[in-house]
Parts: C-alpha cells; structure tokens; sequence
C-alpha cells in the first residue's frame, strides 16, 4: 500500500487548545489594546485628530524623528557593512569579543545607553570636550540624536548582512578577478548586488527601530521645543498634561509608520528567501 | 583564503576603521558606564545600591520579568506547536501579528494600556469604582513588560520547529504517546537550546524596558519604580554616580545576557540545532 500522506492536524494532538491559546492571548494582549488606540482615535472626532498631528511643533518633530533615523540608517549601512566585511574576511586579534559585543545595543537597556552618551559626549565629558574646541556640539542637539540612533541601529544592518557575505560564492569572485577584474571592480559588479537585498533590510530594520526609539535618546536630545523633541516624546508630553485625545492622536500616526514599515520589512524578507 | 585577495592596505584600513568605530561606539560607551558609577568610590557605589529606592526597584524589576518571561515562554510553545505542527488558513497573517509588538515604539506601547486602564479609559471609571489601580501601578508595569517582550520565546521557536517537522512526534505518537509526553520527551530536547535562547533575549528586554514601563509607571518612588526608572530619577537629578552605579547593574546584566548568548549559540550549533536569527 502506498503511504497515505497524513494529514497534520489529524495525527498530533494539542491543536484547538495551543492555537485557541495563541489566540486569545494575542488578542488579550496585542490586538484588543491596538484596535482600542484606533478606537479612542475615532472618538475625539476628525478635526482634533486632524488639528493635533498637523500642529507645528509636532510637524517639526515628525521631521526631526525621520531625518535623525535616515541619517542614523544609512550611516550603519556603510559602517555596518564594513564590519560585517571585515569580521567575515580578515582575521584579527580579538574577533570573538568584537563579534559577541556588536550585540551590544541589543541587550543594553536603552536608558543606559542614553545617559551614557549624554555623559560622554557633554561639553566635559571624555568625548564632548575634544569636539568643542571643533565647534562640534554633540549632546543636546540632533547631532547627538543621530549618534543615539546609530548606536541603536547598528546591530541589525552588521546581522542581516554577516552570513550574506558569508555565503557569497568565492568562485564567482575568482572568475570575475580571472577575467580581468580588479578588486574595486569585483566588489561592484559581482558582490555588492548580492548584498544588496540584506543591506536594503538592514537598513528598513533600523529605521523602524529608530523612528519609534526614546529611551536613548530622550537623554540626549535636550528635549527643546521646535528643535530637539522627537515624537514619541510629545506622546509623553500630552500624556503628563493630561491631554490624552492629543497623546491619542499621535499614537495612532505612530502606529500607522509602524505597521507600514512592519510590510515593508516582511516583503522584503520574503524576496530574500525566495 | 579569500581574504588574500584584497591588498594588504585595505585590509589594514578597514580593520582599523571597523576597531576605532567600535572602540569608540560600542566599548567606550561600557568602559564609562563602570568608570563613572566607581568615580566616587566604592563606598558610594554600593550605598547607591543598598538604598531602599534601589532595592525596591530590584524587587519590581524582578516581579515583572517574573511575570512576564513565564507567560510570553507559555504563549512562544504553544504558538509554536500550533504553526509549526499543523496546517491552516490565515498562518502567515498570525505569523505577523505575533511579531507586532516589536514594530510599535515602547511609548505607544505603554500609551495603549493607558488608554484602556487608565482614569479617562475604557475601564477606568470600572476600576476606580472597584479601587482598583493598573495603571500608576504595579499591574499596568507588568503588562506593558509583558507587551514588549511578547514575540521573543515564539519567534525564536517558530521558524525552528517548522525546520524540524512532525515525523519524530507522529512516530511517538503511534508508538502510542499521550499529548504532553510528546511534547515533553520528544519535542521538548529537540527545541531546548531555542527555547533557551529566546528566554535570554526576553528575559534582557524585560529588565531592561523603559520606554514603555515609563508611561504607565507614574514614577512613585519605592512603589513603581523599575531599575530603568530609577536611574532615569537619579540621573535627572543630578546623582550621575548613583544613576550610573544602578545603571551598571543592568550593563552588568547586558553583559551576561551576551555571554549566556554566545554559550548556548555554542551548545546549538553543536547538537545541531539552528537557532533562528537575533534581534
């Protein structure tokens, strides 16, 4: 007799009760509460939503929270594919902690990494002091945001291209070199368009967290009206003035980059293992 | 060695760039954290420590991730069995809600609770009336930790148990084994060091959250004070070598965190099991 193919849910046991336990604890926990931000949202009616996210201050804090988290993105895809490149290629003293460290900004809870750089980088502090004599003012300025941001970010463009590289084919490079390509050449033509795709992630990955990011920043960012708020602080800021429809509306356009960003990312995952 | 081909320059370059970037990025940043908690002594040190704000803070670190690493462990194994050992509809959809909590920023993440428990929430009135507190208090903390760190234990356990099948449960399974001895002679070994994996991960994030336990915190001092919270409070106030002495606490706990990281990646790869990725 030929092996009937069995189907799953008919031999292992467990089903209704893990998925129906799944359910009700995403819904208990993430979804019920989601939907009801959404909710609150509606009930403070279209021309407050609509007057709330288009204020001023908060249009300019929507440009400074996007802005730092490009510029953090797109520095730690250069300096993450650098090191990504040189942790998988050249051998060097010390590599193993190098590596283990990178996920640094991963594990260390982000208020310490907030007053940490804050600490470093104030006009006395062991990094700040040899800037000032530059005219470089780091802490309390977007400067020392994006520098939050890259510290944040960096892990995530340094993983999603480390085994890419590692598995870039080693014979397709010898071909291209034995062709007469140079290196620099070599590195265009043949292995850049191959990383293209995990440095297109890595770069999606840490923006998302950087828009969204506050416990390293908000130590570093002076917090100046206009100038140096980023939006998940003025969330706080309605909150303690009790103006929740205000923190409410906020929320939700928050809600709505992140979930657009969450697509984005699960597309480009899905082309990557294709 | 496919390193050879590039000339002795640009290997030295590049390496020096990638060291001096994480000297001054990544070790700098840890070097201070101890350097400035130890700048007035010992003694200072660990009075910071001693104090019963700081203890306090501990002791609800300590609850929450308690509370929450236990759950979100629960919820990871059984999401886990349910997609990775059975086909239905929607599977993919499920997927990506289970991973939402991590793309919605931890402000957002505590404004939802607030929204829901707080005074002007939908339970609000309910829970006044009841004497009831959630949000300002210790519940509201344990939920939003238990927000945060929700997709953890399951995505790590997800992509492994999918790579694994089912032949080896449907085998023990006609061999005449009940549901949780499946799981728990079978499954279970095969899984352990993902399993294991994704509570170090949730576990870090639980006692390290801030964002998040900030907003439905209400900062009480000795009642709803996380260790996060409590050195953003002596920090703010101007206590730089009692804020970093308690923040070191937490680097010291990053520290492990990568170390029982790095252990149990080892353990993996050498039964065999492919971890799913981090972050």
């Amino acid at each position: 007799m030929k092996p009937k193919k069995l189907r799953k849910s008919s031999v292992l046991p467990g089903f209704g009760l893990t998925l129906g336990f799944t359910l009700a604890y995403l819904s208990l926990i993430v979804l019920i509460p989601l939907s009801a931000t959404f909710a609150k949202a509606a009930s403070g009616g279209w021309a407050h939503f609509w007057n709330t996210v288009t204020d001023p201050r908060v249009v300019a804090s929507y440009r400074l929270t996007f802005g730092a988290s490009l510029a953090a993105a797109a520095f730690n895809v250069v300096m993450g594919l650098l090191i990504a490149w040189v942790l998988v290629r050249y051998p060097f003293p010390g590599k193993r902690i190098v590596d283990a460290l990178i996920d640094l900004p991963f594990a260390l809870p982000t208020a310490v990494a907030g007053i940490t750089l804050t600490t470093l980088l104030n006009a006395h502090g062991w990094v700040g002091r040899y800037l000032e004599p530059l005219g470089i003012k780091a802490a309390f300025t977007p400067l020392g945001i994006v520098i939050a941001l890259i510290f944040i970010g960096l892990p995530f463009v340094v993983r999603t291209v480390e085994p890419v590289l590692q598995n870039v084919d080693a014979e397709v490079e010898q071909a291209a070199a034995s062709l007469g390509a140079g290196r620099f050449q070599t590195f265009v033509r043949v292995i850049f368009p191959e990383l293209a795709p995990a440095l297109l992630t890595g770069f999606t990955l840490a923006f998302a967290r950087a828009i969204g990011e506050y416990g390293s920043v908000v130590f570093i960012s002076g917090n100046m009206p206009m100038r140096t708020e980023i939006t998940p602080l003025l969330i706080i800021t309605k909150l303690e003035q009790y103006d929740y429809a205000g923190a409410t509306a906020i929320g939700v356009v928050m809600l709505l980059i992140s979930f657009a960003l969450l697509l984005v990312i699960n597309f480009l995952q899905r082309r990557a293992e294709l | 060695m496919r390193s050879n081909s590039d000339p002795l320059w640009v290997r030295l370059l590049l390496t020096s760039v990638a060291l001096v970037f994480f000297g001054l990025f990544l070790l700098l940043p840890l070097v201070a954290v101890f350097t400035e908690a130890l700048r007035k002594g010992l003694g200072t040190y660990f009075a910071a420590l001693a104090e019963p704000e700081a203890l306090s803070a501990v002791w609800l670190t300590l609850l929450a991730a308690g509370i929450a690493v236990p759950l979100n462990l629960v919820f990871g194994v059984a999401a886990a069995w349910a997609i990775a050992k059975f086909d239905f509809p929607g599977k993919q959809v499920l997927i990506t809600l289970i991973d939402l909590p991590f793309s919605v920023s931890p402000v957002v993440s505590g404004l939802i609770y607030v929204l829901i428990f707080g005074l002007q929430g939908w339970f609000g009135p309910w829970l006044a009336e009841h004497n009831l507190k959630v949000i300002f208090a210790v519940p509201g903390i344990v939920l939003a930790t238990i927000f945060v760190t929700f997709p953890f234990v399951a995505r790590e356990l997800i992509p492994l148990m999918q790579a694994q099948g089912t032949e080896e449960e449907q085998a023990a399974r006609v061999l005449g084994a009940r549901g949780w001895q499946i799981f728990s002679r079978v499954t279970l070994p095969n899984i352990k060091w993902g399993l294991l994996y994704g509570v170090i991960l949730c576990n870090a994030r639980a006692m390290g959250e801030f964002g998040a336990v900030s907003v439905v915190s209400g900062h009480i001092r000795g009642r709803t004070n996380t260790i996060p919270l409590h050195v953003e409070i002596l920090y703010n106030e101007y206590h730089a070598a009692a804020a970093f002495a308690v923040a070191s606490l937490l680097a010291i706990l990053a520290l492990v965190t990568l170390a029982a990281k790095m252990a149990v990646e080892w353990k993996a790869r050498q039964s065999g099991q492919e971890l799913a990725h981090e972050h």
